[in-house]
């Protein structure tokens, strides 16, 4: 099978590519790297009437420390931010997530953009974006505005990008001392794609945890944080007894879906070994910086 | 019909400039516009890793990438890799390993594991194959692929240092 007929524009700038994109009012399709929207168009599981290629719009291949804020362009390659040593620095549950994004060759071609806007309920980088509270910078015909990834994804396939708006960049919280971090999934091959994948950050201070932020996705249509096993880890010691109550809560008040991956009752019963290990790991530092 | 549009590229060192309508694959552009064949298209959604090419320099899906994006871009396919008689090193410690049978995924093995083995020379059986992890081969079983990868390898290193380990 092969796409149907479209046609194809490549505009050099972002404001070029909304006047695009919004002149044919829902009917064409913005291309990043195209390694989730190219299999729907090969299957004609989507036939837009026109593809607005980003990949030579100035400036969308950015990454730059703003302040407290790193800045990541959405046409920014996965393997490019995976091997940034701006985003080492700035936010290492980035750097530590990217090699479970897919294999060279997508992360290659893949974006930041692109895998955020694309929103798949199993993909990575979202559940990264809502643990570290990332902005989204959208940009349409008449301005720009600001969306917290905790109102970005709404769904399946769905975000609260409006029909001529695109996203132009992501801001993430630069990382501060005391901050730990930790990126766990389930999968039915090694590094295949993801059952359920938890991604917290945590801020510790002499030992005690302040802040608390755990995101889930794969366990139903968009990513959750887990307020449950939030709150009971703020104000408390990361000791075994800890862990464990902060994993046992973490299933509270989800309704978990079966897929052909894998049935409800499976992603219900790994959640909290992800959510135990998950902790361990911030507790151990893997990543982060000690205060 | 949607315009077609002009585009210049490289593919194995030689310059050319096709017309191509947009919803034209880079990998059928290589296969049937240019008649590169080593090229194989095994599942057209990026997940057999058969088609892998390189563009500018990586890796990439060419099932996944329209001919039309490829404007300035210089691709290598696995014709570049022997252009003119004896196999590559890769592609000697691949036959000589037995790490292909009908050889339909090879094209798309040899030229992830040249990037890796640019990136990390002395790999472990554990990170080759996380870095092969998106191929797929239905024939190996993969154990002859990982020993040819790290076959290769050593004679990588031997070549480079001037003797063997």
């Amino acid at each position: 099978m092969k796409p149907s007929r479209f046609e194809y524009f490549s505009p050099a700038s972002t404001s070029e590519a909304v006047e695009i994109l919004a002149s044919y009012q829902g009917r064409a399709r913005l291309l990043a790297g195209g390694q989730s929207l190219v299999p729907l168009l090969n299957f004609r599981i989507i036939t837009p009437e026109a593809l607005i290629d980003l990949s030579r719009c100035r400036g969308l291949d950015e990454i730059r420390s703003e302040g407290s804020v790193l800045v990541l362009g959405s046409m920014v390659r996965q393997s490019t931010a995976e091997t940034s040593e701006i985003v080492r620095t700035c936010c290492p549950l980035i750097t530590a997530t990217m090699p479970f994004l897919g294999p060279s060759p997508i992360r290659n071609r893949g974006t930041i953009g692109g895998s955020l806007a694309h929103a798949d309920r199993v993909a990575e980088l979202p559940a990264v974006a809502v643990a570290l509270g990332a902005i989204m910078i959208a940009e349409g015909p008449k301005r720009r505005r600001e969306i917290p990834a905790r109102e970005f994804f709404l769904g399946d396939l769905t975000t609260a990008l409006a029909s001529e708006e695109m996203l132009r960049e992501v801001r993430f919280p630069i990382s501060s001392d005391g901050e730990r971090f930790a990126f766990v999934e389930a999968t039915n091959r090694h590094h295949d794609l993801a059952l359920v994948a938890v991604a917290l950050k945590l801020v510790l201070n002499a030992g005690r945890c302040e802040q608390a932020a755990i995101a889930v996705v794969g366990v139903g249509p968009k990513p959750l944080r887990l307020p449950a096993s939030e709150g009971c880890l703020v104000g408390k010691r990361l000791d075994a007894a800890t862990v464990l109550a902060a994993a046992q809560l973490s299933t509270e008040g989800i309704e978990f879906e079966s897929d052909v991956h894998t049935p409800a009752s499976y992603r219900r019963h790994v959640l909290p070994s992800l959510v135990e290990r998950a902790l361990r790991q911030a507790a151990s530092n893997a990543h982060g910086n000690d205060r | 019909m949607p315009q077609r549009h002009k585009i210049e590229l490289t593919v194995n060192g030689k310059k050319l400039q096709r017309l191509v309508e947009p919803r034209l694959l880079l990998s059928d552009f290589l296969r049937y516009e240019l008649r590169l064949t080593g090229t194989h298209v095994g599942c057209a959604h990026g997940v057999c890793g058969a088609c892998t090419v390189s563009i500018n320099g990586s890796t990439a899906r060419s099932c996944l990438t329209f001919a039309v994006q490829m404007d300035g871009a210089v691709i290598e396919t696995v014709e570049s890799l022997a252009p003119r008689g004896p196999l590559s090193l890769i592609q000697q410690a691949f036959h000589e390993h037995h790490a292909l049978q009908c050889g339909f995924c090879t094209p798309g093995f040899l030229l992830s594991t040249r990037e890796f083995l640019a990136r990390y020379p002395d790999p472990s059986d554990e990170t080759v194959r996380m870095a092969l992890r998106g191929h797929i081969c239905r024939c190996t079983g993969y154990v002859n692929i990982v020993r040819a990868v790290r076959a290769a390898a050593a004679k990588l290193k031997e070549e480079r240092t001037g003797h063997g380990s």
